[in-house]
């Protein structure tokens, strides 16, 4: 009987919680609700993602209403794997963040600051599971307005005007968006995605069509950062509390990138609109100038929250780049790397979190000598940073694999050359802090420090390690990731 | 049909929408920009809100003698869709006055000139 109510689940269980941490009011028992509610979302997505792959996609009725008049929710191949990522790097996130919390979030704060964060889950759950445009905008929404809030807990000032920059870019995407559905709306008559897939070929060449699909893409692009439109980003992670940094660098991008995939190819999935319209050459362009431009910047950061924020922009490339090869193997890189993503820099940034913890910054000239202070905080750092490279034997390195692979076969060898070049400028930026923690002496005048305490070390190292095993056996996440971009070219349909 | 007057609602929709969007990009002042972003919203309920209304429809009441019913959909998603709105302008706002303690202002430009300036840079991450 609960077996088939778990995809409600996913997004009731947050969303109920929410106001409970508000009437708990006490830390310690705020986090340890929100600790509960994660870990069984997570239990849940990976029960649903096991369903899946055993017995193909579930669709669940909102109250029993038939699809295109009630909500359905869809899990598919794809939505599955983006919802054990989310929940995943939530829950491991949350495990560690009670002391970084503590210390970076005043303290009649903190249990808001677990209401928006079982929110902000409740939203990123929704916008994967919902098989409805209209509805995807609605939990679309409720992640922004939570993320911003979260942003805004940051105790330097500069996170208000970060939070607020958000506010209005985010807000702006979103309102693109439903302009899109609404153009949808007009010449469809429905708002739910399969529904919507079979309809669109059929009025395809209206300009109704196609300006739906310039909004669309202009909105979701803003929310995910893509290179032009990026500008709320590094500000945003970098004032943000670390735990916050941590947890929206791995999801909130990621699932943003899930919606672009939702809507180029399942909604628009029966007219090519990546080859037809020239989208595929619009985003393959932004993608490189991405991995090139924020690169570059990243380089000259001298805050190292700031720096793997850039990065961030530069990683986001790397997955638009795989989506807009249009192969099975390009999608698939781009899922791929999706994932890879998500661990490394979550790892990086809950690094991040512990160094601010015992020195209280995180500039290039606080690290000076740290590997030797902190030799377990840096040396997770370091390995993700080896990933975001792509090392052989990271994660990060079978995501350029596929990706260089991917270019290959589409013969458009100069691209598999940028993306090793590109990688070269990855090189120069994790070196700086390498360099700065292990060959730079110690301060003299430093305050003797202790390695990070235990609950933060141990979620930041399962993080770490994972993005080594899941280096060393990619089996299990490519031949999902493989799956699922073949079902998003072939059908399309959800 | 008349590309203007045939259309006007939707002249409407992109006049304000563009007003608004211009208002955002270009005021320096955080409640304008606010106000900006309210007035780029509003354009888009409005158009949604004009799309589902049919010519010589009735409201989607069912009554005797009437055929033809305007399209209520679009109606409940906007009522959506200005909650979402609403709360977006208190946040908003709320983000507003804390800016407004913590800097004394809510001049974008004076806000960055403070930034920019080494004495009054704060450390990364105080506590």
């Amino acid at each position: 009987m609960i077996d088939g109510q778990l995809p409600i689940l996913q997004v009731v269980l947050p969303l109920m919680m929410a106001p409970v941490t508000l009437i708990l009011r006490n830390p310690r028992a705020a986090w340890m609700l929100t600790l509960v509610v994660t870990w069984a979302t997570f239990t849940i997505s990976l029960s649903l993602l096991m369903q899946v792959l055993d017995s193909g996609t579930i669709i669940y009725k909102i109250g029993g209403w038939a699809a295109p008049w009630g909500i359905e929710y869809v899990l598919d191949k794809v939505g599955a794997f983006v919802m054990v990522i989310v929940s995943g790097i939530g829950s491991i996130v949350l495990t560690y963040s009670r002391r970084s919390v503590e210390m970076e979030v005043p303290e009649d704060r903190i249990y808001l600051f677990y209401t928006m964060f079982l929110l902000c889950l409740t939203g990123l759950m929704g916008i994967v599971i919902t098989g409805d445009v209209f509805n995807l905008f609605v939990f679309l929404e409720i992640s922004s307005l939570s993320s911003y809030v979260l942003i805004s807990l940051g105790k330097d000032r500069r996170a208000l005007t970060a939070a607020f920059r958000y506010l209005i870019m985010g807000t702006i995407g979103a309102t693109f968006y439903i302009i899109g559905v609404g153009l949808m709306y007009m010449m469809t008559g429905t708002l739910n995605m399969a529904d919507l897939s079979a309809l669109i070929p059929a009025v395809a060449d209206t300009r109704t069509i196609q300006a739906a699909l310039a909004f669309l893409t202009v909105g979701i692009c803003l929310k995910l950062a893509l290179f032009p439109l990026h500008l709320w980003l590094p500000n945003a992670y970098t004032y943000a509390p670390s735990v916050v940094t941590a947890f929206l660098a791995s999801t909130a991008t990621k699932v943003a990138v899930y919606v672009l995939i939702r809507i180029v190819f399942t909604v628009f999935g029966g007219v090519g609109v990546m080859e037809g319209l020239g989208v595929q050459h619009i985003l393959m362009a932004l993608a490189l100038t991405a991995m090139f431009a924020a690169s570059t910047i990243a380089i000259y950061q001298n805050n190292v929250k700031r720096l793997f924020a850039y990065s961030s922009v530069a990683q986001i490339g790397y997955i638009i780049l795989g989506l807009s090869f249009v192969s099975e193997s390009g999608v698939a890189a781009g899922i791929i790397h999706l994932f890879n993503h998500a661990i490394m820099k979550c790892a990086i940034f809950m690094g991040l979190g512990c160094v601010v913890l015992r020195i209280g910054g995180v500039t290039i000239k606080d690290m000076h000598g740290l590997g030797h202070r902190m030799p377990w905080t840096m040396g997770a750092i370091v390995l993700g940073g080896l990933s975001l490279i792509g090392i052989p034997m990271t994660v990060g390195f079978v995501s350029k694999w596929y990706l260089v692979r991917a270019a290959l076969e589409k013969d458009m060898w100069f691209i598999a050359v940028l993306i090793v070049l590109s990688s070269l400028l990855a090189v120069i930026y994790v070196w700086r802090i390498v360099e700065a923690a292990y060959l730079k002496p110690v301060p003299e005048n430093a305050a003797p420090v202790h390695e990070a305490p235990i609950s933060m070390l141990l979620p930041l190292w399962v993080m770490a390690l994972a993005s080594i095993y899941f280096g060393l056996d990619a089996t299990n996440t490519l031949s999902i990731a493989l799956d699922a971009a073949n079902a998003l070219l072939h059908g399309g349909v959800l | 049909m008349d590309a203007f007057s045939g259309l006007f609602n939707y002249w409407i929709v992109v006049v304000l929408m563009m007003m608004g969007f211009y208002i955002v990009i270009s005021q320096q002042n955080l409640i304008k920009k606010i106000v900006g972003l309210n007035v780029f919203q509003v354009s888009v309920f409005v158009f949604y809100i004009s799309m589902g209304k049919i010519k010589g429809g009735s409201a989607p009441i069912l009554a005797d003698g009437i055929e033809i019913y305007s399209n209520p959909l679009p109606h409940v998603l906007i009522l959506t869709a200005i909650v979402v709105g609403v709360a977006t302008t208190a946040l908003g706002l709320a983000l507003t006055v804390r800016i407004k303690n913590a800097y004394g202002t809510i001049e974008e430009d004076e806000i960055e000139a403070m930034e920019n300036t080494p004495s009054n840079k704060t450390p990364e991450a105080t506590s």
